[in-house]
């Protein structure tokens, strides 16, 4: 593992493909309504992103760029967007998630584009800190690897 | 030419899970099973189902493997029976 987070080319390869995975992250999240894609698959793709930088430059550097307390404040934020937004249908007399109840727009079909856009970014910004809390707590301490490679 | 791809990926489907699940070395068995993973996005895809194509690969090949190996570094990485 260590032999790995020390080669040049990997680590240089991984810094400059992290900005870009995690562009294409949120033009599949943007993208989920109208082609392939959604909050979900893009959440995993930013997750894959955060964490393929954790692999590499270590889980401690990758704590500091995304620490525990940030993942849960993220992971309550997407569910309370996502909650929210369906709420709201119900308080302006629709159904749950009924986006067109909403009177925001003139246009219904206005009103639920950005609602559903909405939503999907309470999805995806909920997976991504769950995906990454969850290799942060399965992945082994550093320390103890270390141990047991020499 | 597409009912060939069919086939073909189909069959390299059954090899990679009859693998997955014969293999004793557990490394090499989540290697296989993100081949799996990969091979079944391209049958989805293949099969006009572009958005559960596009999970498979990015869940069934990416994170799973990702946390599968991230379990491994603590387990002993050889199955008993």
């Amino acid at each position: 593992m260590s032999k790995i987070q020390e080669s040049v080319i990997i680590r240089t390869v991984v810094r400059i493909m992290v900005p870009f995975i995690e562009l294409f992250a949120l033009y599949v999240i943007m993208h989920g309504a109208s082609g392939p894609g959604g909050g979900f698959q893009g959440g995993v793709i930013f997750g894959a992103a955060i964490i393929l930088y954790a692999m590499i430059y270590g889980i401690a550097n990758g704590k500091k760029k995304m620490s525990d307390s940030l993942d849960r404040i993220l992971a309550s934020t997407g569910l309370t967007i996502y909650a929210a937004t369906g709420l709201a249908c119900i308080a302006f007399g629709g159904m749950f998630l009924q986006y067109r109840a909403v009177p925001l727009l003139s246009d219904p079909a206005q009103v639920s584009k950005y609602l559903i856009d909405l939503v999907e970014i309470g999805i995806g910004i909920t997976v991504l800190a769950v995906m990454i809390s969850l290799f942060f707590d399965i992945s082994p301490p550093e320390p103890e690897v270390e141990e047991a490679e020499e | 030419m597409i009912w060939i791809l069919d086939i073909t990926m189909l069959f390299f489907l059954v090899v990679c899970a009859i693998a997955a699940i014969s293999i004793k070395d557990l490394l090499s068995a989540i290697i296989i099973l993100s081949a799996y993973s990969l091979i079944m996005a391209i049958v989805w895809v293949e099969m006009h189902s572009v958005d559960v194509g596009f999970t498979e690969a990015a869940v069934g090949a990416g994170i799973t493997t990702v946390l599968f190996i991230a379990t491994l570094a603590r387990t002993e990485g050889r199955s008993e029976d």
